[in-house]
């Protein structure tokens, strides 16, 4: 009994007895209807071995919108429960552990695997490729990702989920102050994610420089790619730090070092360092892709070309540089004095130049052209202006002196809301929509899209802007609770009413897809919005291949030259085409990672080293195995060629 | 158009909510490093302003004019590469912007991590800051007391705060005396604040350092010097000497009301002070601060006798 003691939660409550419940349900549910159905070998052969780019983003989204509903909740709750002053739904160890897990939910296992969706599916498709450069590690990646963030999910009902906020500073986060599973649950899953996304670095960084359809030189790349591009730089340079960061945080809690504990030279400043070192950039890896998706959009529907290309592109590596610069800004208040503090407080408003370049190049998209308002356009505009707030707020924290009065307040909270929803969120939503119809072949509703559009875009202003006000006023964050005498109900409460307005929105966008999917039309022509990138010049939904002849590109808007300009982008003849196997190794050898992570977090050690040699093993099969992947044949592409022209 | 009447109603109904309420607790200060602060505050609010407006206004014009629906059909938008007049504009501008705030960030840094000005060559009063799982222990040193859980201040003299922490760290934080600063287990810092006029402001820990702390406040009484000089007499009568055992007692985790002692724990609990702490000189430390800490992971470690 003593062993299985272990896995108890420690704070239980008939919520997270219900989940379990749930959980035990939706798991029988699924194995139930696959056998039911006879679809274990489809998922087997088409989703769990497969390497083709496009399957592997269409995983990634479907993670991510899971993920959204999940971290959704956590909001939910938290929002619930400061409603009102001095509330009882929740105690504080439960508002601690949903705070912590819905800011780890909500930006490693919901914005990051989202981006990598859109990265997967697109860029391929965008520079003419066939696939990524290394397509089994980019299986790998997906698998990795998807493993720890389940690992992150089970936390809550079996041990405990981590409680020491999603940036979990030591010595809190120690073993000290913090003695349940909860914390080791972090320092694992996120490992185990991290990993694949820094292969998912590696493979689109080589896939980017290596890949594109010949003519396509760097600067006729469409900005979506770019924007990968330089956000794969960032991450091949900061995930890294996150690597070594969980690795030492793991080391003190599971054997007894001595990196950050408050005793024997522990340095706890060491943790919050290192982990901005990796974060701060990390922000700018969710926001780059996003700032591609608008360009993207707003040049489409605009109807007119990318105002600004170079500089657009200048000011995206200019971020990246000032990314890695800034980092301190997050803790200005610790003491490192008055230079120190004046020179990161210039890195910071620094980075309001470059992106204000964007803003304002967006805008000049707009000057002359054609503006048609379809759901990804009006994400793009309702994003102009919410994110504005959100910006210039950041400049403000970023005057280090008047950001002690806003440190660890809910004004900051406001800010990072107010820049990654209508950054971030309203990027995926917006770039989820707009290659809906490429992925899967029909459109989403159009009239339900711009209706969650607007129902998102006012709820977050009505769910954030009364935080501004609230830190103002001295409302710390992260507080479970607070007395009616402080005042906070009232905006408190406008709060909540936001944040229930933004879950109509998320339910919204799920009925979307669940009445698309019904009644929408699947004779849409290959190019529904009238775009300008190569992915609109392949069929809908996209044959294995991508593209049955390799195009010619002579500018960043070759599709659009082709259509306008009679630019010939497919000259020559089908040929054979190369393709990858697919493998069932990246599944299984992350699910021996599972196994490895959740031996860690409780300390079994047999398991554990088990599971390494696993793991070795697989790389080693890897090392020895002669794959040299598969031709489809001329005919093969004929006949699917003229099925799908028939089609669309 | 529907989108901007639908922000802008939102921003003004929650401007007119609020400007009916109380002043905000930041922006409603009661010493001069606050007040440098909000002066702040409100300065970049201004200049923030009127970049919103600018894009606000530019994306109504761009929508208003260039709409699908208001052009002839046949209209083809031309193909622009970009102008370097008008992306000159859209860099030196903000470029403008973030120089000047620069220029008065840096000032005020320099303000707010220095002795308060103003108060002639009045020596500031010397707090030790400390906090513990979910309580905050005040020792004043020239005094011989110490308090937990409440800080009595006198007003019109510069105030030198050290923080550090048994536990988790934690932030200082009296609003409306002026922004927080971390209390850590291995390092002391220094906060300077002052006290303009008499009164009570809430003060709290700003960080999250776990369970209990939403309630990890404290509350600050600002009092003219002869009335703050009479309750350190009136201390020193009354209360009982703060004990080692007793001081272990106060650090156990939970939450405590207030309570007053003679004597402090820093005799037989020395904070953790590096080789350049602890001189007594304000001035001299919070420029040569930077440095400090540089060296003080080296030199504190000793210091640190308490473990949990």
């Amino acid at each position: 009994m003593e062993f299985f003691e272990r896995f108890a939660i420690p704070h239980p409550s008939p919520a997270i007895y219900a989940s379990m419940v749930a959980i035990a349900l939706t798991m029988v549910a699924i194995v139930a209807g696959l056998t039911y159905f006879k679809k274990w070998g489809y998922l087997w052969r088409e989703w769990l071995t497969t390497v083709d780019h496009k399957r592997i983003g269409i995983m990634y989204l479907i993670s991510a919108l899971l993920m959204l509903f999940r971290g959704g909740a956590d909001a939910i709750m938290l929002r619930a429960q400061l409603a009102v002053p001095e509330n009882k739904l929740l105690d504080a160890q439960h508002y601690n552990e949903i705070f912590t897990t819905h800011g780890i939910v909500m930006i490693l296992f919901m914005a990051m695997p989202f981006i990598i969706a859109l990265m997967n599916f697109v860029v391929p498709l965008q520079i003419g490729a066939r696939d990524v450069a290394f397509p089994r590690l980019n299986a790998l990646s997906f698998w990795l990702f998807f493993m720890g963030a389940m690992l992150l999910n089970i936390s809550f009902v079996v041990g405990g989920s981590p409680d020491a906020g999603w940036t979990s500073y030591f010595p809190l986060a120690g073993t000290e102050f913090s003695e349940s599973v909860g914390s080791n649950y972090y320092m694992i899953a996120i490992q185990i994610a991290g990993i694949g996304t820094l292969m998912t670095g590696v493979n689109f960084l080589t896939t980017i420089l290596r890949m594109r359809a010949p003519g396509m030189t760097l600067m006729k790349m469409p900005m979506f790619t770019w924007s990968v591009l330089v956000t794969n730089v960032i991450i091949v340079f900061a995930f890294p730090v996150l690597t070594v960061l969980l690795a030492m945080g793991t080391f003190d809690r599971l054997f007894a070092t001595h990196f950050f504990t408050t005793t024997n030279g522990g340095m706890d400043m060491l943790w919050a360092n290192l982990f901005w070192v990796w974060g701060h950039p990390e922000v700018y890896i969710l926001i780059l892709p996003a700032f591609g998706v608008y360009s993207e959009v707003i040049s489409t529907f605009a109807r007119r070309n990318l105002y600004g290309y170079k500089s657009m592109v200048a000011s995206m590596v200019l971020i990246s540089l000032l990314s890695f610069l800034v980092w301190t800004h997050h803790f200005f208040t610790m003491g490192q004095g008055a230079l120190t503090n004046s020179i990161f407080s210039i890195t910071t408003m620094a980075i309001a130049v470059p992106t204000g370049v964007k803003i304002f190049n967006w805008l000049l998209t707009l000057w002359k052209g054609k503006i048609e308002i379809t759901t990804p356009m009006l994400y793009s505009l309702l994003f102009i202006p919410l994110f504005t707030i959100g910006g210039v707020t950041g400049v403000m924290l970023g005057m280090s002196a008047a950001d002690y009065q806003y440190h660890n307040t809910m004004f900051l909270v406001a800010h990072f809301h107010m820049v990654i929803i209508p950054g971030v969120v309203f990027a995926m939503l917006a770039g989820l929509t707009y290659w809906w119809p490429k992925m899967f072949g029909f459109m989403l509703n159009e009239r339900i899209g711009k209706w969650t559009a607007w129902i998102i875009g006012i709820s977050t202003l009505v769910a954030f802007m009364p935080m501004f006000f609230s830190g103002l006023d001295g409302q710390a964050r992260r507080m479970y609770t607070y007395s009616e005498s402080t005042g906070y109900g009232p905006l408190n409460m406008i709060s909540f009413i936001g944040a229930v307005g933004l879950a109509v929105g998320f339910v919204l966008i799920a009925y979307n897809v669940y009445y698309s999917v019904r009644y929408s039309p699947r004779n849409i022509s290959a190019d529904p919005w009238d775009a300008r990138s190569l992915e609109w010049a392949t069929h809908s939904p996209v044959p294995e291949y991508n593209f049955a002849i390799v195009p010619q590109v002579d500018s960043s808007e070759a599709f659009w030259d082709a259509k306008k300009k009679g630019h010939e982008l497919f000259k020559g003849e089908y040929e054979k085409i190369h393709m990858p196997n697919n493998s069932g190794v990246p599944f299984l050898m992350s699910c021996i990672f599972f196994v490895w992570g959740f031996s860690l977090v409780f300390s079994m050690w047999i398991p554990a080293i088990a599971a390494t040699i696993g793991i070795l093993a697989c790389m080693a099969h890897r090392s020895f195995e002669k794959d040299h992947g598969r031709y489809i044949s001329v005919e093969e592409v004929e006949e699917t060629e003229s099925k799908l022209r028939g089609a669309s | 158009m529907k989108m901007k009447r639908a922000f802008l109603s939102v921003i003004f109904v929650l401007a007119t909510v609020l400007a009916g309420c109380e002043p905000l607790m930041v922006l409603d200060p009661k010493g001069p490093q606050a007040e440098r602060q909000a002066h702040d505050i409100m300065l970049s609010i201004g200049l923030m302003s009127i970049i919103v407006i600018v894009v606000f206004a530019l994306l109504a014009f761009m929508l208003i004019k260039y709409r699908a629906s208001k052009q002839s059909k046949d209209y083809e938008p031309p193909h622009i590469e970009g102008n370097i007049i008008v992306e000159a504009i859209c860099v030196g501008i903000p470029i403008l912007i973030v120089i000047f705030l620069s220029i008065v960030s840096v000032k005020s840094n320099y303000i707010v991590e220095a002795k308060p000005e103003g108060y002639g060559d009045k020596e500031p009063l010397v707090v030790y800051a400390s906090s513990s799982n979910w309580k905050w222990h005040f020792s004043y040193p020239e005094e011989n007391i110490e308090t937990v859980n409440y800080l009595y201040i006198p007003t019109d003299r510069p105030l030198e705060f050290r923080l550090y922490s048994y536990g988790p760290i934690t932030s200082f934080w009296i609003p409306q005396l002026g922004g927080q600063k971390y209390a850590m287990s291995d390092m002391i810092t220094t906060l300077h604040l002052a006290a303009d006029s008499p009164g009570e402001f809430m003060g709290r820990n700003a960080n999250f350092s776990g369970k209990g702390f939403a309630e990890n406040t404290f509350e600050v009484t600002a009092m003219p010097q002869a009335k703050f000089d009479e309750w350190v007499d009136e201390v020193k009568e009354t209360a009982k000497p703060l004990t080692e055992e007793k001081f272990d007692e106060l650090l156990e985790p939970g939450h405590l009301g207030r309570s007053t002692y003679t004597g402090t724990h820093l005799k037989f609990l020395p904070p953790p002070e590096g080789h350049h702490h602890g001189s007594g000189n304000s001035d001299e430390h919070s420029e040569d601060e930077h440095a400090e800490h540089q060296q003080s992971s080296e030199s504190h470690k000793g210091s640190e006798h308490h473990s949990h």
